[in-house]
């Protein structure tokens, strides 16, 4: 466990010695800055419904950026020969790198927390859908960031594996949209694999443990398979 | 724990059609500086790779500090320092927060810690650019950080590829006191294609060619083997011919050739003698100057010579042993 959060600890500092993360987090500020408030004095009404339709979407494209890097740059300069040679298991190095990512993507999110601050000023805000909203935030930026890791362990190309991680992310994102053409019985299944159709009801305040149990299960299987990728290399 | 260190059984590594190492088997004991030798591609860094279980061998095993690869990678990554080669390290760090990591993840914790970091860097002379970041490191000082990190958990096996590359020769002197030092007590086993680096540095070599160990002796006994030492000596003319002085050393019973060579100073001459067997004729060469009144300027024996062996190891000719 030490060796984990060493590794995480690791990690989650290094993004503050480099741009991606501050690139990251200003782009996310400012894009949902300009969605969120565009049209919010049109609607005219204290809520956050809005502002987390937009979140869910800009982290499926920005999240991928924080991931690329964490095992293929480590490949591609050859630290990963170091960091797998110290007394540590590679599923231990998986976890490490999981939980640097995921304690910056927290930071994001705590910073953007004042954009419901300041809505609540405004008027009277209902805190509830936000809480909710945020834990399906962090559910489905859990998912993204292990998916990105995943892709991450499959190269020693960064781009590539941002360009693996946007294509997988933003396919099960915008799956729950083309449902209209599709025979039922596929319908409900693909609607079930869709990110945002899990994360568009935490956003309106249910919490369905259904939806925790489905963002939970594609971190793990995500986060098996970067294992895999990342153990294979004895054999090959 | 027994005395035998690494204990390689028949390590073979496929990588495809392509087999990288053929059945190495060798074993290092506790307090022995190993080289390993041989061209690039030979299978040096393979062998490296598969004692600190980064890559695993598609056919035998080995055994560090009596923990099995296999079995037991953990333990074996414990008792192991490891260098990789080309040295890769996380440039945006910190030399001093890249070492506290890597001692971290090494098991140690506070004062321990703390002391063991003031050992490394004192050991490795990184005082002046502890609060650096690696990425502004010149190679040297990168290499010694390397180096550090290998060393921080005092392990009793260190597996160093290639370390002295890209150091000015101060550098690489100064690192390979470092390795000697180390040796003392513990294991070490370095790979290098530098020829003259073996001489100095380790009690032994093994000679590595196209995945099949060809060679495991000491480098006196490897150049015994090529050969019979020579003696070059410089004299000073002192108005002597050539001819006269080339007769007053083959006076000396046991010299089998005597042979004038190029290069000498102006009044100088530099004469080459051979023995007619294993004998060391420094001291007649001597003694048959002063008769001859000559000035010996130097003396020098070249038992010869790694390069030859490598060579001839490595390129199939007599690659029988």
């Amino acid at each position: 466990m030490n060796q984990i959060l060493t590794i995480g600890g690791r990690q989650f500092r290094s993004y503050f010695n480099g741009p991606v993360a501050y690139i990251v987090i200003c782009i996310v500020m400012l894009t949902l800055g300009f969605f969120f408030w565009n049209t919010f004095f049109l609607f005219g009404r204290a809520s956050t419904r809005e502002m987390f339709r937009w979140l869910g979407l800009i982290l499926v494209f920005a999240l991928p950026a924080l991931t690329m890097g964490l095992l293929a740059e480590e490949k591609r300069t050859g630290t990963i020969e170091l960091l797998i040679t110290m007394p540590v298991t590679e599923a231990q190095v998986i976890l490490g790198k999981f939980l640097g990512v995921l304690g910056l993507y927290a930071v994001l999110l705590v910073l953007t927390l004042a954009y419901p601050i300041s809505v609540s000023t405004l008027g009277n805000l209902d805190w509830g859908p936000v809480w909710s909203g945020y834990l399906g935030l962090f559910l489905q930026g859990s998912a993204v960031l292990a998916i990105g890791l995943m892709a991450s362990s499959w190269t020693s190309n960064q781009l590539i594996a941002l360009f693996v991680a946007l294509t997988l992310s933003v396919f099960l994102w915008v799956l729950d949209k083309f449902l209209a053409l599709l025979p039922t019985s596929a319908a409900s299944a693909l609607e079930w694999l869709s990110f945002d159709y899990h994360f568009q009801s935490m956003a309106r305040g249910v919490i369905d443990l259904r939806d925790v149990f489905f963002f939970f299960s594609m971190t793990l299987f995500a986060l098996a398979l970067a294992f895999r990728a990342l153990e294979s290399r004895r054999w090959s | 724990m027994t005395d035998v260190m690494i204990d390689a059984r028949d390590l073979t590594k496929h990588y495809g059609p392509v087999t990288a190492l053929k059945n190495a088997t060798f074993q290092v004991n506790r307090g022995e500086v190993v080289g390993f030798l041989g061209p690039n591609g030979a299978g040096k860094t393979t062998t490296m790779k598969i004692l600190t279980c980064f890559i695993a061998p598609s056919g035998g095993t080995a055994r560090i500090g009596g923990a099995d690869i296999f079995d037991d990678p953990i333990a074996v990554r414990e008792a192991i320092g490891y260098l990789p080669e080309s040295t890769p390290l996380y440039t945006e760090m910190l030399v001093l927060e890249y070492l506290e990591f890597v001692g971290k993840m090494r098991g140690l914790s506070g004062g321990g810690l703390h002391a063991r970091l003031r050992r490394v860097v004192e050991e490795t002379s990184l005082g002046d650019v502890i609060g650096k970041s690696i990425g502004e490191l010149s190679k040297g000082f990168r290499q010694r950080v390397g180096l550090a990190q290998a060393l921080i958990h005092e392990p009793p096996v260190l597996i160093l590829d290639e370390p002295m590359s890209g150091l000015d020769p101060n550098q690489a002197s100064e690192i390979r006191e470092l390795i000697r030092e180390i040796g003392r007590e513990r294991t070490v086993i370095l790979s290098t294609h530098n020829l003259a680096e073996v001489r100095l540095t380790c009690g032994r070599v093994l000679i590595i060619s196209q995945g099949e160990l060809v060679a495991d002796d000491t480098p006196d006994e490897l150049a015994a083997r090529a050969g019979k030492p020579r003696f070059v000596a410089t004299l000073r003319r002192n108005g002597h011919s050539a001819s006269d002085i080339h007769e007053a050393f083959s006076a000396i019973g046991d010299a089998q050739s005597v042979q004038e060579q190029a290069g000498a100073a102006a009044g100088e001459l530099i004469v080459e003698v051979v023995p007619k067997g294993n004998q060391d004729l420094r001291a007649d060469i001597f003694q048959a100057a002063v008769s001859a009144n000559l000035v010996l300027l130097g003396l020098e024996q070249r038992g010869e010579n790694l390069e030859d062996i490598f060579r001839q190891l490595t390129t199939g000719a007599g690659a029988s042993s």
